[in-house]
């Protein structure tokens, strides 16, 4: 069983960036903790000397070549910016 | 004659190549249709204008002797995938106001192939759900009711918008996503035709990402042929996807004869689950019948890591469902809360943006993948993924497809009181092994339960082995001889 609790919710939830209201707290409690016990079960398969799996086709995948191929939309980048100035994202300020 | 929203893609290319009818004639159906059945909420944004031009651009081809794949077909469009001027949500608040500057690859080959786009369909918020009720913008009310009841069904999900507006004859076809089922279990409850490709045959470029190692997009039809020609235009090459697969793409439908003399079809024992009802086992094994009938040898096989597919999706899905909507901040695009706060404004936008069903994947996503977890859910679960693409590289070594229930129950009622969420991700008991295992799959509509709502069977096959897959399904197609439709539509 997890160890999951509010403590951990909020704790996760920051991570995430996600504000969470203070009275849904122990309803996400309940729920993520029910899924994650479910999960557990994993630990009941033998993976010793298995490699861990990303991708299916791990040979297909390629890398491209370094290439200016295409650009100069600053325009269409920003336009669905909440807020943008001067071909720039826009955010509250950060450095004093 | 036929009503026009009643002919297959095959049937209304031939009639528009015969000059019996134009596009603009089906399309203006269409039109019609949807405005008459807005109450189902299949689509979130329409787009009619460019419908009829688009229209009219095909009857010029057609006339003109140059018509494409898809000339002049009217189909709808998950609102997952980019679509260039028209605004996309992903079925999130979170993106409300987003349009998209570019064209996902899928429909740019749609489009170039003549199709005519009708508008933006419904869907689960992000894909995340198979119910269709965790979308931003309402509940989509399928045009199924079960025999004596006027209760409003799922249509499924995620891309239960597309399903919905397949069976209630508001598209000829649509696109789909497919990230653990979100295509063929929405057919299945709609009567429909839904097809999830090998992983990295579909381009993924402009689809708003989700889990990234799993999503494919596919097509859902009317018809087994109507998928496979679908499929043809939406898939091949593109270098603006790293997992794009370098394949080329045959006419699929100009190799389809439905005969399986020889065919060898596994039936995976592990997916007679506890609880499976009989209705649903006595279907799956009038499938296996029907193809035995056409001389297909039937084999029982294993796949041994079945049971650990469940738990397996959902470790990996919401982790990389954190990662990949960590970019929803409210700096880029999307919707935003203000603060003075740089931090303050991203939780606040966040909270604010997602619904329920996304924050849960988003907070066991980064439990998952937090310092002192990391190896034991997440290297875990990438471990048992192999073990599970392990077990289907063994079994299509003796079989050449295999052969499924698609959904372990018809469709329920869309106010069912379910609270649970593992119990909900059972829905994805038969769905998730294909896209764990990157392999192509499909739902064909094979009968009507005791309720009167459908039930669909699955066929797998290895990977790029969709042609076989057609014609194994256009085979159990001819045999379900599925007509019905749902009353009023």
């Amino acid at each position: 069983m997890s160890s999951i609790d509010e403590k951990t919710i909020e704790k996760v939830a920051n991570l995430a960036r996600i504000e969470i209201d203070p009275a849904d707290v122990s309803y996400f409690a309940d729920q993520i903790k029910g899924v994650v016990d479910w999960i557990e079960q994993l630990s009941e398969v033998d993976t010793d000397n298995v490699k861990p799996l990303a991708v299916v086709d791990e040979t297909s995948i390629t890398m491209r070549e370094d290439d200016i191929t295409d650009g100069g939309y600053m325009e269409d980048v920003t336009k669905n910016a909440p807020e943008s100035a001067y071909g720039f994202y826009v955010v509250p300020k950060v450095v004093e | 004659m036929t009503n026009i929203s009643d002919l297959s893609l095959v049937e209304l290319k031939e009639k528009m190549t015969n000059k019996e009818l134009s596009s603009r004639e089906i399309t203006e159906t269409y039109i019609q249709r949807i405005e008459q059945h807005k109450d189902l909420n299949a689509y979130v944004m329409t787009d009619f204008d460019r419908a009829l031009d688009a229209a009219d651009a095909a009857d010029k081809n057609y006339a003109a002797g140059n018509a494409g794949l898809l000339e002049g077909i009217p189909l709808a469009i998950k609102d997952l995938f980019c679509t260039k001027d028209l605004r996309t949500t992903a079925g999130s608040k979170i993106l409300d106001n987003f349009v998209p500057p570019y064209e996902s690859t899928v429909t740019s080959n749609l489009k170039k192939d003549g199709a005519v786009f009708l508008g933006k369909t419904n869907m689960d918020e992000f894909a995340m759900g198979s119910t269709n009720r965790t979308s931003a913008y309402g509940h989509v009310i399928s045009p199924w009711k079960a025999n004596g009841s006027s209760e409003d069904l799922t249509p499924g999900g995620s891309s239960g918008g597309s399903s919905a507006a397949v069976a209630a004859r508001l598209c000829v076809g649509a696109t789909g996503t497919d990230t653990g089922g979100s295509i063929r279990q929405p057919a299945a409850l709609t009567g429909t035709v839904g097809m999830k490709p090998t992983y990295g045959l579909c381009s993924r470029f402009g689809v708003v990402a989700f889990a990234s190692s799993l999503d494919q997009a596919g097509p859902m039809t009317r018809t087994v042929k109507d998928t496979a020609l679908m499929l043809e235009s939406m898939a091949g090459h593109d270098p603006k996807d790293s997992t794009s697969a370098k394949v080329e793409i045959p006419h699929y439908a100009g190799l389809m004869t439905g005969d399986v003399k020889g065919l060898r079809v596994g039936i995976p024992k592990e997916y007679s689950i506890d609880g499976l009802p009989a209705e649903i086992s006595a279907l799956w094994s009038k499938g296996a019948e029907w193809l035995k009938a056409r001389g297909a040898e039937i084999i029982e096989v294993s796949l041994p890591h079945t049971k650990y597919a469940l738990p397996t999706y959902y470790v990996l899905n919401p982790a990389e469902s954190s990662s990949n909507l960590a970019r929803y901040d409210g700096v880029r695009y999307g919707h935003r809360v203000e603060s003075d706060d740089l931090n303050e404004m991203y939780a606040k936008t966040r909270g604010e943006g997602f619904g329920n069903e996304v924050i849960r994947r988003i907070l066991v996503g980064t439990y998952v993948l937090s310092a002192g977890y990391y190896d034991a859910y997440y290297t875990k679960a990438q471990k048992v993924r192999r073990l599970i693409v392990n077990d289907f590289d063994a079994v299509f070594k003796d079989v050449d497809v295999l052969l499924t229930p698609t959904s372990p129950s018809t469709a329920f009622p869309l106010n069912q009181d379910e609270t649970d969420p593992v119990k909900i991700y059972l829905n994805d008991v038969f769905t998730v092994t294909v896209n764990l295992a990157g392999l192509p799959g499909i739902s064909v509509p094979a009968g009507l339960a005791e309720d009167g709502l459908p039930l669909g069977l699955q066929l797998i096959a290895n990977r790029f082995d969709e042609a076989r897959l057609f014609n194994a399904a256009l085979a159990l197609e001819r045999d379900a001889k599925f007509t019905a439709k749902p009353e009023g539509f």
